[in-house]
């Protein structure tokens, strides 16, 4: 035993005597996950999350959430002797005068947008892959509430540093709280303390971005990691790999060094990224004033397609009994969202009930396994995408030399046409590549040599493919659809009628799939 | 005076005194304006009026009317003043390429000489604002950047940008990025309110508060870009770009390396 390994061992077991670790340390660092790009995705988030922290918490110590007014006499003298508030006064003292205290404030917001990004391709790949089926079903949920919170704090850090463009984003909050039926101007009220723009509004949202929030997000991540671990990753299927098992590398040290150096990663391109990139140039927007406006303003991408959503309503209202309701802002500001966000967090719970599948699931789909939930997929990122191009329909028009009124119609009609056409082609896409496995493992795949028979017939030589990769490409379950009978065993008509009949056809449309390749497929070819 | 008063009821004295008065009132005036116009400058301005209509009847009447009335697709340039037509040729706004729904900046087609004389000529026609001179121009002396800041930012800035950049109008119209433009063009601009932009008349704006927006727009096309690449300045939709192309694309690049199996 060298000197070092002396040191350390007595160091260790001095904490072990203490704590017990060793024995829960060496079940943990034991455990094993599996390798694959895609899982590495929600790590991005979690690691732009605690960028955010530190670099948030640096900013605290200069911000002053504040709408007090004062004369600006800071070193940027576009804007010298100008009246505006603490806050934005703050946010200037930090660009230009704090060391290092505009490249944070880069960071912090490039880690944001990088979070929201992270977030929403993670979720993209749980979706597509089943990751979500049972027992994970909580997890998504939670994954959904990261989202949301995710956008909700990200809007208050936009709002925070009250400049122009910050200010006209709480002006469209306030004008979509303000569309609640009845309420609304309450509940406006109560939010601001009085009328808009107030003085109470910054300090108030920067105890919840501050402080709040991020407690609510480290619990719900915190939860989220913990039933990662508790109830294992899920895999890819592959040969080996079972719905019991789960092959892949030890925590210790295979993960220890790839997480951690992927963190230092993750945190190198956004220090990249804000080091060479202007990103919320906050002196140019100017201090806030109600009478004033940009063209071209905009919220960060999270928040586009609820922007580009309320930017192609059409112009709707109805007055009744004193007051207004304002469809234009109600249906895509608050009803849409909180369709699109009910049906994702349920999304888990429609999809067992559709296909009656209650078993777990460990191993991943691929995605043209399950062409109904990817075409559904595709669907709503179409949706999404088409509302978020409408949110930056002015820059998009003045770049490609179209009109905002082109952009317009094109979102109002795309929005309707274009995800159903998506969910047809995806569809359909998916039993494509369904047929093109079934030919790869039935017929082997194409070699591209060219052989002359005797008789001189011309044929291509297909190589087989690898036992391996057939059984990936036929490992999946041949769907079956529910088939609930109208009547029960004594022929009486069963309750739910209605009900069941709509399950049914779900569940049909749900299992549509090409066959996959039996036992008796490949008897067959070898005969020949 | 017995003489006079005698046929003071005639019936020619009538017409006389009319002939009289006239006389009178045209040789003071031909006498007046003789003393106030020089007749050297006279002469080089009705030289350049005369070329300013040549040009005029080669390259605008065609849309504009040979008298520069107007016509089915051009309006009427009477009256719309030397800073309008200085504007708008200067810039290279007109001629117009085609009949798309804004005339835009490009390479003006004619040159300083020659806009100058078909300001003139149009400037001739009637009264309109006129070009400002390089003694009003004076925006380093008589501006003021913070001021032009947030005066540009009440008027300008919801149709041009916080920074000057430019945005969309309603079918196809935009208002143009201030980048790069003359401040003489400017200050027309602000004058005579070309195409869908309004005026901003005196009362509206001091001259020495279009003179600090003036300024303030050559501080925003001065100044560096503070926090590296300025992406364009328009706000977060390049930011949201950036993020979902390059930022989620280089990590995604390193995930896929960093889950290769070891070789």
């Amino acid at each position: 035993m060298t000197a070092r390994e002396r040191i350390t061992g007595s160091v260790a077991n001095y904490v072990d005597e203490r704590t017990g670790a060793a024995a829960w340390m060496k079940k943990n660092l034991n455990k094993v996950f599996p390798d694959h790009w895609s899982f590495l995705l929600g790590e991005i988030a979690l690691y732009s999350f605690i960028i955010l922290l530190l670099s948030g918490t640096f900013l605290t110590f200069w911000f002053d959430p504040s709408q007090r007014e004062v004369i600006y006499d800071g070193d940027y003298q576009p804007l010298s002797g100008l009246k505006m508030s603490a806050a934005y006064a703050s946010t200037l003292h930090i660009s230009f005068e704090v060391r290092g205290g505009l490249l944070m404030r880069q960071i912090h917001h490039w880690a944001a947008l990088l979070f929201m990004v992270a977030i929403v391709v993670h979720l993209l790949r749980v979706y597509f892959t089943g990751a979500f089926r049972k027992p994970r079903e909580f997890n998504w949920i939670i994954g959904v509430g990261l989202l949301t919170l995710g956008i909700v704090e990200g809007f208050l850090g936009y709002s925070l540093p009250d400049d122009l463009l910050s200010g006209t984003g709480i002006r469209i909050a306030e004008a979509i709280i303000q569309a609640l039926p009845v309420v609304g101007s309450y509940i406006a009220f109560f939010a601001f303390g009085g009328a808009f723009p107030g003085e109470a509004f910054i300090p108030r949202i920067f105890t919840v971005h501050v402080l709040l929030l991020p407690g609510i997000f480290l619990a719900l991540i915190t939860v989220h990691l913990m039933l990662v671990w508790y109830q294992k990753h899920t895999q890819y299927p592959g040969p080996g790999r079972t719905e019991k098992n789960v092959v892949g590398y030890p925590l210790f040290p295979v993960y220890m060094a790839k997480a951690g150096g992927f963190f230092f990663i993750v945190f190198g391109v956004i220090a990249f990224l804000s080091a060479v990139a202007s990103i919320n140039p906050i002196w140019l927007y100017g201090p806030y004033t109600p009478g004033q406006i940009s063209a071209g303003s905009q919220p960060d991408w999270y928040m586009g397609w609820l922007d580009g959503l309320v930017r192609m309503a059409p112009p709707l209202e109805t007055h009744a009994f004193g007051h207004t309701i304002s469809w234009n802002i109600l249906i895509p500001g608050l009803i849409l969202p909180g369709i699109m966000f009910t049906g994702l967090a349920l999304y888990p719970f429609i999809e067992a009930w559709i296909s009656g599948d209650k078993r777990e699931h460990h191993i991943l789909d691929r995605p043209r396994n399950v062409p109904n939930r990817t075409a559904l997929g595709a669907m709503a990122l179409t949706f999404t995408i088409v509302a978020l191009l409408n949110g930056g329909n002015d820059i998009i028009a003045t770049t490609f030399n179209l009109t905002i009124n082109q952009m317009m119609w094109f979102s109002r009609i795309g929005i309707l046409v274009l995800p159903p056409i998506a969910f047809v082609v995806t569809k359909r896409l998916c039993l494509s590549l369904q047929r093109a496995d079934r030919d790869l493992v039935l017929h082997g795949r194409e070699t591209g040599t060219l052989v002359r028979m005797p008789r001189g017939e011309f044929v291509e030589i297909h190589e087989p493919i690898s036992a391996q990769k057939a059984w990936t490409l036929t490992q999946h379950e041949q769907p079956v659809p529910l088939e609930l009978p109208a009547t029960d065993a004594r022929g009486l008509k069963r309750p739910g009628a209605i009900k069941n009949k709509l399950r049914n056809r779900m569940s049909r449309a749900h299992a549509v799939a090409v066959p996959k390749v039996s036992a008796a497929d490949l008897k067959e070819i070898e005969h020949h | 005076m017995k003489y006079l008063s005698r046929y003071r009821r005639h019936k020619a004295v009538a017409p006389l005194l009319l002939m009289f008065a006239l006389f009178a009132i045209g040789t003071t005036f031909s006498v007046a304006s003789a003393t106030t116009t020089p007749s050297q400058s006279a002469f080089a301005r009705s030289v350049a009026i005369d070329e300013g209509r040549q040009l005029f009847l080669k390259g605008c009447s065609s849309c504009h009317g040979l008298n520069a009335e107007g016509g089915a697709i051009a309006p009427s340039l009477i009256g719309v003043g030397a800073a309008s037509v200085d504007f708008q040729v200067g810039t290279g706004r007109m001629p117009m390429a085609d009949m798309s729904t804004q005339a835009m900046r490009k390479k003006p087609v004619y040159d300083e000489k020659e806009v100058a004389a078909l300001a003139e000529y149009v400037a001739s026609l009637a009264p309109g604002p006129a070009i400002p001179t390089d003694e009003l121009l004076n925006y380093e002396r008589d501006g003021s950047t913070a001021e032009g800041g947030e005066l540009f930012r009440t008027n300008c800035a919801m149709c041009h940008n916080f920074a000057a950049q430019g945005g969309a109008l309603t079918q196809g119209k935009y208002a143009p990025t201030l980048m790069g433009v003359e401040p003489k063009h400017i200050y027309e601009a602000l004058i005579t309110g070309p195409q869908s932009m309004p005026v901003f008349s005196d009362k509206t704006l001091t001259p020495a508060e279009k003179l600090s927006i003036i300024k303030w727009i050559k501080a925003a096309e001065a100044e560096p870009a503070l926090g590296g690449a300025s992406l364009g300045r328009v706000g977060p939709v390049t930011e949201g770009l950036l993020i979902w192309t390059l930022g989620i694309g280089l990590l995604i690049g390193v995930a896929v390396w960093l889950a290769m199996k070891a070789r």
